[in-house]
């Protein structure tokens, strides 16, 4: 049942993923990485991370995807965008692309990762008790600075938008 | 057939990533190789929580956390950066942006 559900959420992410990243049209793609984002939190629930699938949802779906198509629409691009055509960047990609699946397929054909079968590892990653504790005892230091970083990146974007006297904008 | 072992979950994973980054290099537009870019790292997301279940411990998980919340800091600071490169040049395609000063 769970490889079942693994196989149809790995063939959705990656169908999708593929349309994210090769639709000429940026809605599309937003709308595509929104789904993708759906499986990836749908691998976590299969991986016991209740917590990370909800939290995925909500930021990346609902806060970040929902950013990218205010963006999209407040900057109203004029033709769909093709890709990158250019003999030199084309090659490359192709290249570099083709290294990254030889090195998937050697990965996946050699690769042998140890570790034990599922149902013998205890699911840590299930209850909120663990992280609770993870987020107050070791990683104390690490949620304060973060905090911080929200906040000084709530203060840079204000910065960047606002529009300030004597900086003219292309009209 | 392949069970859903770990390494089945480690491919897809790295096969996301290299989706993502063939987009971060063939798209043109500013916000589709943005896009890509986040796909990349919902990539290594997957691949740490899938660790993080199989070794049973809970270190992947929480970066896992802490990933989520820096990229949402990121995203906004990325896409106010792209909005305020897009009112200077009234573009996004990245080979119009080719150079630092106007």
């Amino acid at each position: 049942m769970a490889d079942t559900l693994f196989f149809f959420l790995a063939t959705f992410l990656v169908i999708f993923a593929v349309g994210a990243v090769l639709s000429r049209n940026v809605v599309n793609a937003a709308l595509c990485f929104l789904l993708c984002l759906v499986g990836v939190s749908g691998l976590f629930a299969l991986l016991e991370a209740y917590l990370l699938a909800v939290l995925l949802v909500l930021v990346y779906a609902g806060a970040v995807v929902a950013l990218f198509l205010f963006i999209i629409m407040l900057l109203d691009m004029k033709h769909p965008t093709a890709w990158n055509t250019k003999g030199f960047s084309m090659i490359s990609s192709v290249i570099a692309f083709g290294l990254l699946v030889t090195g998937v397929v050697t990965f996946a054909s050699h690769g042998k990762l140890a570790s034990l079968p599922i149902d013998q590892v205890p699911a840590v990653g299930a209850s909120l008790n663990g992280y609770a504790y993870q987020l107050f005892t070791t990683y104390l230091l690490p949620v304060q600075v973060v905090g911080f970083l929200l906040l000084i990146a709530m203060l840079g974007v204000i910065v960047l938008s606002k529009k300030i006297d004597g900086v003219e904008d292309a009209s | 057939m392949i069970t859903a072992s770990l390494n089945a979950y480690i491919l897809l994973s790295v096969l996301l990533f290299a989706i993502g980054f063939l987009g971060v290099i063939v798209r043109k537009n500013t916000l589709a190789i943005y896009i890509s870019l986040e796909l990349m790292l919902v990539a290594s997301t997957l691949a740490l929580v899938a660790f993080s279940r199989y070794n049973g411990t809970m270190d992947g998980n929480v970066f896992v956390f802490f990933i989520l919340t820096v990229a949402a800091a990121e995203v906004a600071v990325g896409l106010a950066i792209i909005v305020a490169l897009f009112r200077k040049r009234m573009t996004v395609q990245v080979d119009e942006l080719n150079a630092l000063k106007n």
